[in-house]
Order: structure tokens, then C-alpha cells, then sequence
């Protein structure tokens, strides 16, 4: 722990020392604040409930096990739902029916065949069909939110099947 | 490791410029026109060799072949100098010299394009001003617009600018530039940097403004950036995509894909009021609208009738009417600038190629090779089309092909280039 805060400080006394971090002038009209969604730490693990506890319980332990599953994959041009997509939006359904607070983003991907707006559709073609699929369950509309990155952000970088088959998907992001 | 890390960061905190597109050109006319340039006369505070970004530019275009500096008969910097019997001698009836010079306001290129054939008659003479050393590149591109016009009878697009998006890195650590350079690659300028996508750039018709799309706190939007100023405006950010801008040949609107109202259709908004008018509703996905030269339709993507064609529709509305057959797929169309043809992403036997589709007679010619290639976009004076593609290394490069598929460069650099737009000539 403290060798990762010393390197993590070297770094910054590095960086501004050397002068890496002159770069501000460029301009930055859509930098996000926020760090790109899905390597943001959840900040909502445990729910309501279970974090009354000193420590997690082990149902909570067990509920934050089967959400660590939180992508949906797709066949080719498709937006069907697998048998095992359905399981992954089975799981998040029942955490978001059980916590209405709590909220996800949907966030829909392609691989890199064909256009780039095209696919843009494409992923929110797919992201609305997880969207149906959990309100047919009982989610909450407000629980649900929807954004298309299209093949912007692949999952795996690669040109062949196996790398297009890890893009093409929707990632559920607990916000 | 804290060192590797280290060294990471540095680089991709301190990047202070963007590189320069490195060029290579294949392929070429049959016959190109021979033409000698001659290094023009320097001056002291203009570091540029003028006379070579002028040659580069004019051999780029695969309808010239220059004469080697170390083959030419002598160095004249002045007509008077020129012995026009040792260019005859050598086979070059075009050249081309001059001198630069300092001026009351700042400095000159004083050029003249001599035809040595007609015993050193006159075809051009310029003196073309900068106000700085700095402007030299582009008076240079001028010039190869006037060379090229005049011996060839077609506009030059030398003196052009490209926009396109940079991309770095993989995961959360990717970053994305929107980039404008010289349409030469050179004089990179980045206009706006994210760590979320940046897609789409689109040019207004004065080459004053760039339309683009970026994403921000979980929201797409479509930006207006005003080059001369950096001034950035948000046209539109609803829920859902806001994608795909293209502006009208007058400059007043810009047609977009929203699918707010219920899934993705192509919409007119007026850059002035934001009125905004629906031009398709239908529950396939339609995207990529791009404007007739003449402003009456556009053509856009739509999979309505189960997969990704070609459509086109008038300005007013209406049925729109399918335009492409051949092949599986075809996407992301642009008109030629005469309007007789459109360009568009061809896809058919798992091969993404750029295809060129005659209006009037339905024909498709496929131009590049795929397996990966998109955003294809005419130059302006449409003798030359620009598209992205997956170069050798993996990675995503600019490619140019000539209409005709003999003169092909490529444009690439470290990082992913991608969505490529050629700005309109302004005269």
C-alpha cells in the first residue's frame, strides 16, 4: 500500500516537474470529467441493506458476483439476445427490481465492419434491445439509461472474428 | 514498473504536436506531364523550399513528372536568365522558377511557368503575397492550384485542408484528436482533444467552421467549432444519437441523425433559429445524410429494407428512393461535386471497398481493395477521392485514389487517422 501511494506520488512530482503536463492550452470542448464508464469503480456495490454491516454479507458478496458478469454479446449486424445474454440481463433485473434507486447505463457497441455512424445505430439498436428486455422484467424505466458508442471503444483490438465477437456488445454500467 | 508507467504518462501528457502525415504516392498516368522547377531565388527569413512543396503537391497528383534538380541544364531565377534550347535539350517544355522576395508588407513569390517550347512564351507570371514567412506553405499550394489549372484545364485542390481523428491508446487510456493539416498532411493543428470519441467531422462551405460530434457526461452531441476564434457551440445534444452532421452547399443548414423521437432519422436543423425538421420517419436505422451540390436531396444510409443501402430523398420530404443494389451492403454515401455520382462503402463478400456509383446509368466500379475501407469523400474538383483504411501494420491510415483508380497515396502516422474530410476550395 504505501509503495503504491510513493509511486503513484513520484509520478506526479515527475510529471509536473519535467513539464509533461503543459499540454492545457490545446482545447477541450467535450473532454469529459468523468473517466470513461465502464472503468469507473462502482460506488453503489452493495445496495441499500447489506452495506449496514461492518463488512459485506455473504449474500451481498454472492449479489456483486453475479453482476461482476455485466456484458451482453451479439451475433453479427444483430440485436437478439442470446440464451446467455438473457442470463446476464436476468441477474441485473432482479438487482435493479430489488434496489429502485439504483441505476445502470446501457452501453451499446459494434465492431469496426461497415460505417462508423451506421454502427452508432447499430449499438443502440442493441442497447434498446437489453432496454426491453429488462423493462419486460419489471425495471424501472428511470432505472435505465442508454448511450451508443458504436465501434468507437472496442473491448479487444484486432481485425479478426474472435476480436469482433468481444466487441460487439452491450456493457451494463452501474452508475 | 513505476518507471515503464512513468515513461507512459510522459508521452502521452506531454504529445505537444501532432505529427505530420507522412506521404507515399503508387501508381500514376500513363503519360505525365513532364515539368521542371527550379529552386526559386531565397531569401534569408524563409526557411521553406517553396519551389519542392509546389513540385511534392504536383507530383502527388500522378499527372506530372518532375524533373530531378540534379538533371536540370541550369538555375535560372529570372526569364531573362533562361537558355531555352538546354530545357528542349533535356525534354521539358514546362518550367517553372522564381524568386522570394521582402515587400513593404511582408514578402513574395514572384513565379513564372514559361514554355520553353514557345521559346520561353509566358504561360504564367504571379507575384503572390505572404505576410509572414509562416504563410509560405500555403502560397506554395497556390501555386501548384495555378500550375495545375493551367496546364491541365481542371482546378487544382492543393491549397485545401483536410480534417480527420486522431485516435491513441486502448481501453480507458484512449484518446482522440480532431486534427486540421494542409490537404499535403503537413501543418497539423489540433482543434479539439477528448478521452470520448470524436466522429464525424463535417466542413461548412466557407471553410470557416467545423461540425463534429463528441461525447460528454454520458450524452452525445453535435459541436460547431469556428476555426478562426475556437469558439465551440453545442447545435444539439438530445437523448439518444446525435450523429452524422453535413452541411448544406449554402452553409445554413446542417442535416444530422437524432433518434430522440423513437430510434435514428435524418433531421434538418437551421444553424441560425435551431429549427429543426424531420426528414425521415421509419423504424430502421437511417443515418449519414449528405447534400446534392445543388441543395435539392440528400442520400443517407438506411437498413429498411433489412440491410444497409443507399437512399435518396428530396429536401422537401417524401418517399425516399433506393439508389444501390449491387452488393451486400452500401453505406455512407457522398455526391461527386458535378452530382452525377456518388461514392459510398461497398460491402460484399466480407470485403468493405469504396464504390463509385453512376446515377444515371445505376453502374457500380469499386476502386480500392478493402477488406476494411470507409468515410470515403470526394476532393474537392472531383478528380480524386479520400477514404480511411486499415493499413499493413494493423493500424488506421488515410488513403487517396484518383477516380479513374490509377494515382493512389497514402497518408499515415503513429496512431489511428480515421474520417477523413477534405474542406471545399475557397477562392
Amino acid at each position: 500500500m504505501s509503495k503504491n501511494v510513493l509511486i503513484a506520488t513520484m509520478v506526479v512530482l515527475a510529471v509536473a516537474a519535467s513539464g509533461c503536463a503543459s499540454s492545457k492550452k490545446k482545447s477541450t470542448p467535450t473532454a469529459a470529467p468523468e473517466s470513461y464508464g465502464s472503468s469507473a469503480p462502482a460506488t453503489d456495490v452493495y445496495g441499500g441493506a447489506a452495506q449496514i454491516g461492518s463488512s459485506p454479507s455473504d449474500s451481498a458478496i454472492a449479489a456483486e458476483r453475479a453482476l461482476s458478469n455485466n456484458v451482453v454479446y451479439f451475433e453479427y449486424d444483430s440485436s437478439d439476445i442470446s440464451a446467455e445474454g438473457l442470463e446476464v440481463v436476468g441477474r441485473f433485473a432482479s438487482y435493479l427490481s430489488a434496489n429502485p434507486a439504483s441505476r445502470v447505463r446501457l452501453e451499446g457497441h459494434a465492431d469496426e465492419r461497415g460505417s462508423r455512424e451506421y454502427n452508432v445505430g447499430l449499438g443502440e439498436r442493441r442497447a434498446k434491445s437489453v432496454e426491453s428486455a429488462l423493462l419486460s422484467k419489471g425495471v424501472g424505466q428511470d432505472q435505465l439509461s442508454l448511450l451508443s458508442y458504436g465501434e468507437e471503444r472496442p473491448a479487444v483490438p484486432g481485425h479478426d472474428e474472435a476480436a469482433y465477437a468481444q466487441n460487439r456488445r452491450v456493457q451494463i454500467i452501474r452508475q | 514498473m513505476s518507471r515503464k508507467l512513468l515513461l507512459l504518462l510522459c508521452f502521452v501528457i506531454a504529445a505537444p504536436a501532432q505529427a505530420a502525415l507522412e506521404v507515399t504516392v503508387t501508381g500514376g498516368d500513363a503519360a505525365p506531364l513532364p515539368i521542371a522547377l527550379v529552386q526559386f531565388a531565397p531569401n534569408p527569413d524563409v526557411p521553406l523550399d517553396v519551389a519542392q512543396v509546389v513540385e511534392n503537391d504536383l507530383v502527388r497528383s500522378g499527372r506530372f513528372k518532375a524533373l530531378p534538380r540534379s538533371s536540370m541544364p541550369e538555375r535560372p531565377t529570372s526569364p531573362q536568365q533562361i537558355n531555352h534550347a538546354s530545357w528542349r535539350g533535356v525534354g521539358i517544355d514546362n518550367l517553372v522558377i522564381g524568386q522570394i522576395g521582402k515587400s513593404a508588407t511582408g514578402y513574395y513569390v514572384r513565379f513564372f511557368l514559361l514554355d520553353t517550347a514557345g521559346n520561353g512564351s509566358q504561360l504564367l507570371g504571379y507575384d503572390l503575397p505572404a505576410k509572414s514567412p509562416d504563410q509560405m506553405r500555403t502560397v506554395a499550394h497556390q501555386i501548384a492550384d495555378l500550375i495545375y489549372e493551367k496546364l491541365l484545364g481542371i482546378p487544382g485542390y492543393f491549397n485545401t485542408k483536410i480534417a480527420y481523428v486522431a485516435a491513441n491508446g486502448f481501453g480507458p487510456a484512449r484518446s482522440f484528436q480532431l486534427v486540421v493539416s494542409d490537404a499535403d498532411g503537413e501543418a497539423p493543428r489540433i482543434v479539439a482533444t477528448s478521452r470520448e470519441p470524436l466522429m464525424s467531422p463535417s466542413w461548412s462551405p466557407d471553410r470557416t467552421k467545423l461540425a463534429y460530434v463528441g461525447y460528454e457526461r454520458g450524452r452525445s452531441a453535435i459541436y460547431v467549432h469556428t476555426l478562426a476564434t475556437g469558439k465551440v457551440q453545442r447545435l444539439v445534444s438530445e437523448k439518444g444519437i446525435n450523429g452524422s452532421p453535413s452541411w448544406s452547399p449554402d452553409g445554413s443548414k446542417l442535416a444530422v441523425t437524432l433518434s430522440f423521437e423513437n430510434n435514428p432519422d435524418i433531421y434538418v436543423i437551421d444553424v441560425a433559429s435551431n429549427a429543426r425538421k424531420r426528414l425521415t420517419d421509419h423504424y430502421g436505422i437511417d443515418t449519414e445524410p449528405s447534400w446534392s451540390p445543388d441543395g435539392s436531396k440528400l442520400v443517407f444510409t438506411s437498413d429498411r429494407g433489412g440491410q444497409p443501402q443507399v437512399y435518396e430523398i428530396s429536401v422537401g420530404g417524401g418517399d425516399p428512393k433506393r439508389l444501390t443494389f449491387e452488393g451486400k451492403q452500401n453505406l455512407r454515401p457522398s455526391y461527386s461535386p458535378d452530382g452525377q455520382s456518388i461514392v459510398v462503402v461497398n460491402a460484399d463478400g466480407g470485403r468493405y471497398r469504396i464504390g463509385l456509383i453512376n446515377l444515371a446509368t445505376g453502374s457500380l466500379r469499386i476502386v480500392s481493395d478493402g477488406p476494411q475501407d470507409e468515410s470515403p469523400q470526394f476532393a474537392p474538383g472531383g478528380a480524386v477521392i479520400i477514404y480511411a483504411t486499415q493499413g499493413r501494420a494493423g493500424g488506421a491510415e488515410l488513403a487517396t485514389v484518383s477516380v479513374d483508380g490509377r494515382v493512389r497515396t497514402r497518408l499515415r502516422q503513429a496512431g489511428d487517422v480515421r474520417e477523413p474530410a477534405w474542406s471545399p476550395i475557397v477562392r
